[in-house]
């Protein structure tokens, strides 16, 4: 599988795979995403960065609508994959949500066995046409996910019992296992030890060949080693965004420049 | 000396000893109560907890023990000659109390003399019919052993009371005297009270045991007693449930058991699946305002009393199932008692009981589980069927066992709703009847409680508490199991 | 970038169509699966209402009734040549007058009546005198005692024409109400339709109504022939001696062990006992505790059989489960640094808990121990083993003595012994009864509702 190199990627940067125009997001009273616009690129990895509680993983759910399970919630403006809306009222989110696929802050693996928790998504999905055909399917998503090799002895063994980089990475795995043209990826790895983090970080960067791979992390010097893209939220509002080398070295909002100093956060 | 006063007088040397204690206290100490080891207060509860405690342990176990240590004695005298064949020995026991307590009553009321009560002679006196008089009834005229042995058992009684008189004050006094003597400001009253006050918790934490071995040696002796006269092969594996008090009783299990297992099986069929489904509805799907609304409403089932549901039972549902399946419909039903009846309104009160368990094992099952599935692109329904039932099922199952170890063990409904017949049928529409219903019927009539016949009820106690009991230790133990998983 | 197209993006992507605004044929039906899935749901939760609507529906109906009884209005003339023929108002002598000799007066005031309203009925060729008489049929056959009380009483109204209130019999009671139609009267012995069509005309007239039955909720049982007389009253006292008993044993008990475990004992095998009993007592059915009752209570201590208080004792230790558990776990809601602070500022740890931990927890405490409370008080099972069914609730408790010693029912037992009766007329008290008893349940948990709302202290 490893054996098809091509290049593509440099045409397919210029691509916008998502884009959000006036975006506002409402918990009960509270204003918690205040008018973003933003476009997110394909083949990209986008980091979303800023303090807690700026709004950053609020907005993530909210392109892939995971928002929709909370009743409080509300959302307004315009969100477009390929430029459809994905808040459009004969949008299924079910199909949205297999498009746009998602992993958490913590790994939640089911308590299924680890070939079941991969196969789960392409059996709901339909995505097999025969047992064979999941059989690869499962593979090819944990090669993908770069932990075939570590559990390819026990398949069947639970889930639970991974260690915890392992965990995040077969939750990886699970969700590339639904062939998504987005992956959400939610402080991916703030539950992580160092070792396992720079697995899952390495990972990200080879994903970025096929996903457009949006990340919420707290941590910047993870946003500075993975992604090429990077926002800045900040009391529920997007302070700037930008490539991320520009960000880093040379913000041009004053708070941009406090977070990443360190005087606020 | 009346029970009543000597608690009287034991409870005012109680309240004496509060003051004096707590004053000696406070002498010793110059009326300084800082100079004192604790708070007054516990000098003058030291002194009542000494004086209490005690006298009344003392007058506690008197009560309990004096009548059973009489009662062996006057029976080992009366010899057995004198117990007429259609009585047992109990029974001649209860005479002879019920007369003893008739004299007591023949006194006090002036009806009789002290001596004449003592000295009465069944030969010469129509006892029945003076007691009868003061509201006295005896079941037969009054022999003179019985006599006799109601005389001995006054005078050992009257003897008695006057000893634990005595003995209740000199401990009272004993208590009294020394914990006075000992109070003085050095004195560390605080922690001997607290010490005290810690005993009496811990006897109060232990009253959980105590009722369980009450349980099992009620049960346990009486069922010896009951396999003693009726052979044990033949309760647990006859097929016939026919007692009948004048003798030659079938009084075998199986048929009981089957129509518990069969109205629990209805139960549980209709309570389950409602149950389970409001319960996924209610914590997946609901409003929180649908939620606030109706989990309560389902929940008001739970907390109406069973005999409601049995009267419900017998007068509303027993009636509308004859319409449909009775003479005037399929003809498939005699009467509105049955199987079907019991079990369909069981269900319903079940229906709380399995939904409310449900919720909780459904909402421990962890929120990034859901997100999880949901963020592959499952619907709903997927995630509750695929994930988080598979992950509940333990609890789940646990929750079902609960729920029929309470539709075994329930009374009311099959009391009034299954009928009496105790028949091995496999038509739900059959009246049947259950080891509840059998309990309380064997052992509310005027039977003789040392009649196999009433006997057999404990029996059948002793079964229903194991299948219970053991039911439930086993689905304590999959819920804790559960539980702790997701801890 | 070695395995970036492991998969190429368009190989891999198959199935699915690429635009969200379209729904493919898959989603459509895990859309349908995932709208039956629901359905069930709601339907289940609507069975659920359903039952309990039906319930309250069907007490309500057969219930509401109990609390209407139908009386006649009479003007009885109490005549003195029958009540007391010597005229000189001895008390011994106009005892003498036995309940039928007061027959004939209710006889004639009714005849009276049909006169004064020129009624045209049979009946009103009913004899007078006799040992029994068809117009007997409409009244109560406790009515005579009724007027015989009221004259031994009141001596002085012999000789007058006094107002009297009589209680119908059952079946003009349910003819009234509409319980009994002329239908089925037409197979009743007691009753014909020349009694219904008097009765119509009289309750035209006004002379029979139906008034609020007082005596249901506060009167004695009456025997098997009496339904009209029957009344919850002494088993609601019978019920409220035993919850005195339940109440003053299960919550010192049961805060005391709950003290112990929660906050002294220490982890060895002896309090995992008490707790493994204490979880596995809360599941035992209530009849085994009768038996406990029966056994121990009554043939060991001697206790005096259907006494509220032996109803009471077992009753506790029923519900001693219930209150451990709930006072438990207000207790271990009460945060940790309530007690620091109390040993901190030198406290015994048995005054930190009486002090502070108590306290603070004591609304959650009387919440639990009304709801145990509660199931109490509609418990029927254990009540019935200890005999507090089978005879008539009849005599209201003398004293308070008397109230937990002297046999008496209680108003589940009595519901049941209602319903065990042959007289349909019983289903209609059994029904009340129930209304009465859910009434009082409602109460005590809307004040544990209140007690919770009012007091509850989040940390």
């Amino acid at each position: 599988m490893y054996d098809t190199p091509k290049v593509e990627n440099d045409v397919a940067t210029t691509d916008i795979k998502i884009s959000a125009h006036g975006c506002q997001v409402y918990y009960g009273d509270t204003h918690a995403i205040k008018d973003v616009d933003i476009d997110i690129e394909d083949t990209t990895v986008t980091a979303f960065i800023g303090p807690s509680g700026c709004g950053k993983s609020t907005f993530l759910r909210c392109l892939n609508r995971m928002n929709d399970t909370i009743d409080v919630c509300r959302v307004e403006g315009d969100i477009k994959i390929d430029g459809e809306d994905i808040y459009d009222p004969k949008v299924d989110p079910v199909q949205l949500r297999a498009k746009v696929g998602m992993v958490f802050q913590k790994p939640n693996p089911f308590p299924k066995s680890i070939y079941d928790n991969i196969a789960y998504g392409p059996r709901i999905h339909g995505l097999a046409k025969s047992k064979s055909d999941l059989d690869d399917i499962v593979e090819s998503a944990l090669r993908r996910a770069a932990i075939w090799d570590e559990v390819k002895d026990r398949l069947l063994a639970p889930g639970t019992g991974l260690s915890g980089g392992q965990q995040q990475r077969l939750c990886i795995a699970r969700a590339v296992a639904t062939e998504p043209e987005v992956l959400l990826m939610d402080e991916p790895c703030s539950a992580l030890d160092p070792i396992a983090t720079a697995q899952v970080e390495e990972l990200i960067d080879e994903l970025r060949g096929q996903y457009s791979v949006v990340i919420v992390t707290h941590s910047m010097q993870q946003a500075a080693r993975v992604s090429q893209k990077t926002a800045f939220f900040h009391l529920g509002n997007l302070v700037e965004y930008g490539d991320t080398g520009q960000i880093f070295t040379n913000p041009q909002d004053q708070r941009t420049e406090s977070y990443i100093t360190g005087r606020i956060g | 000396m009346p029970v009543l006063w000597l608690v009287l007088i034991v409870l005012v040397m109680a309240v004496a000893g509060y003051m004096l204690g707590r004053a000696r206290a406070l002498k010793s100490a110059g009326g300084d109560s800082r100079d004192l080891h604790s708070l007054p207060s516990y000098y003058g509860a030291n002194v009542t907890i000494m004086t209490l405690v005690p006298a009344v342990g003392i007058l506690i176990v008197w009560l309990l023990v004096q009548p059973i240590l009489i009662d062996r004695t006057i029976s080992s005298t009366v010899p057995a000659e004198a117990i007429s064949d259609s009585m047992t020995r109990g029974l001649f026991m209860s005479d002879v109390r019920r007369i003893a307590d008739g004299l007591d009553l023949a006194v006090t009321e002036g009806a009789m003399g002290r001596d004449e009560a003592d000295n009465i002679r069944a030969e010469f006196t129509d006892i029945r019919d003076r007691l009868g008089n003061l509201g006295v009834a005896l079941g037969s005229d009054v022999g003179p052993e019985v006599l006799r042995a109601a005389q001995r058992y006054r005078t050992m009684s009257s003897a008695g009371n006057l000893l634990m008189t005595l003995a209740v004050l000199a401990a009272a006094g004993v208590g009294f005297t020394i914990s006075y003597m000992a109070t003085g400001k050095n004195f560390r009253a605080r922690n001997v009270v607290e010490k005290v006050i810690r005993y009496l918790l811990i006897f109060a934490a232990t009253i959980a045991i105590l009722t369980t071995i009450g349980i099992l040696l009620s049960l346990v002796f009486n069922t010896i007693e009951f396999f003693r006269l009726y052979p044990a092969e033949d309760f647990f594996l006859g097929l016939t449930w026919s007692p009948s008090f004048g003798g030659g009783s079938e009084l075998g299990i199986l048929p009981l058991l089957w129509g518990t297992l069969y109205i629990s099986i209805i139960a549980l069929l209709v309570a389950v699946p409602i149950g389970l489904f409001a319960a996924i509805f209610l914590s997946e799907y609901a409003s929180s305002t649908v939620r606030s609304f109706a989990k309560p409403m389902i929940e008001v089932l739970a907390g109406i009393p069973t005999i409601v549901y049995g009267l419900f039972a017998l007068l509303t549902v027993g009636p509308l199932l004859m319409r449909v399946f009775g003479d005037d419909g399929i003809g498939i039903m005699q009467a509105g008692t049955a199987v079907m009846t019991a079990g369909l309104v069981m269900g319903i009160m079940l229906i709380p009981f399995v939904s409310s368990l449900s919720d909780d094992i459904i909402n421990a099952v962890p929120q990034s589980m859901r997100d999880g599935s949901l963020g592959l692109g499952a619907t709903r329904s997927e995630t509750v069927k695929q994930v988080v039932l598979p992950a509940a099922l333990p609890g789940i199952v646990g929750a079902i066992l609960l729920a029929a170890s309470r539709a075994i063990g329930e009374t009311m409904i099959v009391v009034l709703g299954a009928g009496a017949a105790a028949r091995l049928s496999m038509n739900p529409f059959d009246a049947m009847t259950t080891v509840t219903a059998k309990i309380v019927s064997q052992l509310t009539g005027d039977a003789d409680f040392a009649s196999p016949e009433a006997l057999v009820a404990f029996a059948l106690g002793m079964t229903l508490f194991v299948i219970t009991l053991g039911l439930n230790v086993f689905a304590l133990y999959i819920v804790r199991k559960y539980r702790e998983q997701y801890e | 970038m070695t395995d970036a197209n492991a998969t190429q993006p368009g190989a891999g992507r198959p199935a699915r169509s690429s635009s969200l605004l379209q729904l493919d044929e898959r989603t459509r039906r895990r859309n349908a699966s995932e709208a039956r899935f629901r359905l069930y749901g709601m339907a289940a939760v609507g069975i659920g209402l359903a039952f309990l609507v039906m319930l309250l529906v069907a007490i309500l109906s057969n219930g509401l009734g109990a609390f209407q009884q139908t009386a006649f209005h009479l003007k009885i003339e109490l005549k003195q040549d029958v009540l007391d023929p010597n005229g000189n108002r001895d008390i011994d002598e106009i005892k003498d007058a036995k309940t039928f000799a007061y027959s004939p007066l209710i006889r004639e005031a009714v005849l009276r009546q049909i006169e004064a309203y020129g009624i045209d009925t049979p009946l009103s060729e009913a004899p007078v005198e006799g040992f029994s008489s068809p117009l007997d049929n409409l009244f109560s056959s406790g009515a005579r005692s009724t007027l015989r009380d009221r004259v031994i009483a009141n001596p002085d109204l012999i000789g007058q024409t006094v107002d009297f209130r009589i209680l119908a019999s059952s079946r003009v009671d349910g003819y009234l109400k509409g319980r009994v139609d002329r239908e089925s009267i037409a197979r009743d012995k007691n009753l014909d339709t020349v009694h219904l069509d008097l009765v119509d005309a009289l309750h035209e007239q006004g002379a029979v109504e139906k008034e609020f039955n007082w005596d249901f909720i506060t009167g004695p049982d009456a025997s098997d022939a009496r339904p009209e007389q029957a009344g919850m009253g002494v088993a609601m006292l019978g019920s409220f001696f035993m919850m005195l008993v339940v109440l003053g044993f299960s919550l010192p008990i049961g805060v005391a062990a709950s003290i112990y475990l929660e906050e002294f004992a220490p982890r060895n095998r002896f309090t995992d006992l008490i707790e493994v009993n204490i979880s596995n007592l809360a599941a035992v059915p209530s009849i085994v505790f009768g038996i406990l009752g029966l056994a121990v209570f009554i043939q060991f201590a001697h206790l005096p059989q259907s006494a509220p208080l032996v109803g009471g004792l077992v009753l506790t230790l029923m519900t001693l489960p219930t209150i451990i558990i709930s006072t438990r776990a207000s207790l271990q809601s009460v945060p940790p640094s309530i007690r620091d602070a109390a040993l901190g500022v030198g406290a015994s740890k048995m005054q930190s808990v009486f002090h502070h931990v108590l306290p603070l927890a004591m609304p959650g405490i009387l919440t639990g121990t009304i709801i145990g409370l509660a199931q109490a008080l509609g418990e029927t099972a254990p009540l019935l083993l200890i005999g507090m069914v089978g005879y008539i609730a009849s005599n209201y408790p003398g004293g308070v003595a008397e109230g937990f010693l002297a046999p008496n029912s209680a108003m589940p037992a009595q519901i049941y012994e209602w319903a065990k009766r042959a007289d349909p007329a019983f289903y209609e008290r059994a029904w009340g009864g129930i209304i009465i008893l859910l009434g009082f349940l409602m109460t005590m948990n809307i004040i544990a509702i209140i007690l919770r709302r009012r007091f509850e202290r989040r940390w």
